[in-house]
């Protein structure tokens, strides 16, 4: 392969393209589309998928993946707010919100990991538990009469810059996890997980407990992702964060993430959030409403698996007529990428 | 839990592994039992459950969960899983309703209309999942995205009121045959006609083979994909038609009819006794599933706890069903070993 040909077979690399040329169409739509001011909207919006994106980033590495992440930011807001309700300051509410997010990806975790159950079906079946509890304990109704200073946290910007605090929220958390995965021996155990979980045990990479931490880790975003949308929207409800699931995954896959586990990076996620912000916000401008947006998002998801697998076919084919040996029958995995 | 997964030299042991085995094959039984119990404490607190009329609104709403829940069987026996069929449902619960709202067809022809779309929807999961080697739960979560917005780009904030569908086609709803309600009886159709397909034709052996092992079936040369693509589509074919039977119950229809339905759907399957790792289950057993969450959600409503509580309960079911599945499973392989080393 010529070293053209590889860096544009790099994933990452074709994200950038994406972007730029959305960013062009979009500019060629309408003005407002590249002032600072329209791109903080359309990020912010955004940030709590993203937030959550990370941990998840790091859960379909070790090879499984977690649907509950909607509903348990749902229930962070329906205890946040229930809290609140019931007189305890929300300095307090929060940290009770953290640990229950904890509590719940430790439920997950130990049924995954302990049980040797799928998690696949686990966390649809938390998916379900989580967001039941959130109705039970608010209801329908909705709670807002949240303080000035606890919704400067989701709706305020850092002084002088259009940047939303949760921007800075998640590049700090992209860059703590970002350091996790691909520079620590954590990182190494989580793609070795991935890669052949039993390969992985005999070489004494505790599998269990790394399992239960990234579940541990990703309700406890979840509910951080809970308390700052219920900040942004200065409301608490129990259906806060619904249908959010689809486009977490969908932002990790985008990121060149392999879905059977085992490749991935961080940065790619990263980039991932900007191409889906943009592609979102250039809809908007084309007067696209939000649900039918969904249309878009969907085929994103099926073809951010679909395109690698064909590349990679095609790969192999090329290889072929060219006379190069075959590569390794256990290298030809469905969906392998090139990005690692 | 049967046929397959549990072979027949297990049956004949003499350890805990066999009444275990015994009750695990026996889960359409267990559910009958745990209903017959639960409705008996029900009446106690609230007599007017176990009236006709309470009982057959139960049975009648299930139905249409069932009949959905049967499709999704079929595919979980595979070893997949469809998370698509509520928009399917919802897709086809529009369009039916719109296409007799313009009165553009008449009801015969909307209903195969419908049952045509549920197939159509059905084979484009099938198509990304076999010839595109998407994983069924990434394909299906994209499909359920994409089918949702097509339907609310096609209805928008369009509703079809009650009093739009011709009423006969309402009434099917409460229609009965001698006493059995007639969604009680589509239901009762579609479990034996697919229970025979399983149990006597090729493609119902291979169904199950697919999904206990899929590299044996490979060797054996069942041609995998095209079994795990006809899954699909009668998983489609099915949802399309729990979308018309939705239609008929609720009359009103829009854009998000039918949203959340598929945890409900999943929920009998598994419920239900259908292995979530392939190879095993019944569609009686799905249906008895779909039976089961009506049940609960009608008794919830009946002992006066608020319907907030279902959604909870959905996933507490979901979790101990799997939970008591992998147990049982591990059990039966336990006692299966140590007779084996005997």
């Amino acid at each position: 392969m010529t070293p053209v040909a590889r860096l544009l077979a790099r994933w990452e690399t074709l994200l950038v393209i994406a972007v730029l040329g959305l960013v062009v169409l979009g500019t060629a739509l309408s003005p407002v589309f590249l002032t600072p001011g329209n791109f903080a909207n359309l990020i912010a919006a955004l940030m709590e998928v993203a937030i959550m994106a990370l941990p998840m980033t790091l859960i379909i590495v070790a090879g499984e993946i977690d649907l509950s992440v909607e509903s348990m930011a749902g229930l962070a807001s329906a205890i946040l707010g229930f809290l609140w309700a019931a007189g305890v300051p929300i300095w307090v509410g929060i940290p009770v919100v953290l640990a229950i997010g904890a509590l719940g990806g430790l439920m997950n975790g130990l049924l995954v990991a302990r049980a040797g159950l799928p998690s696949l079906v686990v966390t649809l079946g938390t998916l379900a538990l989580f967001r039941g509890l959130a109705l039970i304990v608010l209801g329908p109704r909705g709670i807002s009469d949240f303080p000035d200073a606890f919704t400067e946290l989701g709706f305020g910007r850092v002084p002088g810059t259009p940047i939303p605090w949760p921007f800075v929220i998640f590049i700090a958390l992209a860059v703590l996890l970002g350091i996790m995965l691909h520079r620590t021996w954590i990182g190494r155990q989580i793609y070795a997980i991935g890669k052949n979980a039993g390969a992985a045990r005999y070489s004494g990479v505790r599998v269990t407990r790394v399992k239960i931490g990234l579940f541990v880790l990703s309700g406890l975003i979840a509910s951080l992702a809970g308390i700052i949308l219920t900040s942004r929207l200065s409301s608490a409800r129990a259906d806060a964060g619904a249908g959010m699931t689809l486009t977490v995954v969908t932002v990790v896959l985008l990121g060149g993430v392999n879905i059977f586990g085992g490749s991935g990076t961080i940065p790619g996620v990263a980039l991932a959030v900007i191409a889906v912000a943009v592609m979102q916000n250039a809809l908007r401008l084309a007067s696209v409403t939000v649900e039918v947006q969904s249309i878009a998002l969907g085929s994103l998801l099926i073809l951010s698996v679909v395109i690698p697998t064909f590349a990679h076919q095609a790969k192999s084919a090329i290889d072929r007529v060219r006379g190069g040996r075959p590569p390794p029958a256990d290298s030809i995995k469905q969906g392998e990428r090139a990005a690692t | 839990m049967t046929e397959s997964a549990v072979s027949p030299t297990i049956a004949d042991g003499r350890s805990p592994g066999r009444w275990l085995s015994a009750l695990a094959r026996q889960r359409e039984l267990s559910l009958v039992a745990i209903m017959v119990v639960l409705g008996g404490l029900v009446t106690l607190v609230a007599p007017q459950f176990l009236t006709v009329s309470n009982l057959s609104q139960v049975a009648v709403l299930a139905s249409v969960i069932a009949v959905a829940a049967i499709g999704e069987a079929l595919v979980v026996i595979t070893r997949n899983v469809d998370l698509s069929v509520e928009a399917t449902m919802g897709l086809v619960a529009y369009s039916v309703a719109r296409v007799l709202e313009l009165h553009a067809l008449d009801a015969p022809a909307a209903i195969a209309m419908g049952l045509g779309l549920g197939l159509v929807l059905g084979m484009i999961n099938g198509v990304v999942v076999t010839l595109f080697k998407v994983p069924a739960i990434v394909a299906t979560l994209g499909t359920l995205s994409i089918f949702r917005g097509v339907d609310y780009l096609i209805a928008g904030s369009h509703q079809v009121p009650l009093a739009g569908l011709p009423p006969g086609f309402t009434n099917a709803a409460r229609d009965s045959i001698l006493g059995i309600p007639m969604f009680v009886l589509v239901a009762v159709v579609v479990v034996v006609i697919g229970s025979v397909i399983l149990r006597s034709t090729r493609f119902g052996r291979q169904l199950y083979a697919v999904g206990s092992n899929p590299e044996a079936a490979a060797i054996l040369g069942i041609p995998s994909r095209l079994v795990v693509f006809t899954a699909f589509s009668m998983c489609g074919l099915l949802a399309g038609a729990a979308g018309i039977l939705w239609v008929m119950e609720f009359g009103t229809i829009n854009g998000t009819s039918a949203t959340g339905v598929v945890l409900a759907v999943v929920a009998a399957v598994v419920v239900g006794g259908v292995n979530i790792f392939g190879g095993s289950g019944t569609l009686v057993g799905a249906a008895l599933g779909a039976l089961f969450l009506g049940f609960i959600a009608n008794a919830l409503i009946l002992v006066g706890l608020s319907q907030f509580w279902l959604q909870a309960i959905y996933g507490v079911v979901i979790l101990v069903a799997v939970t008591a599945d992998a147990i049982i499973l591990r059990r039966i392989k336990r006692a299966a070993t140590r007779r084996s080393v005997r």
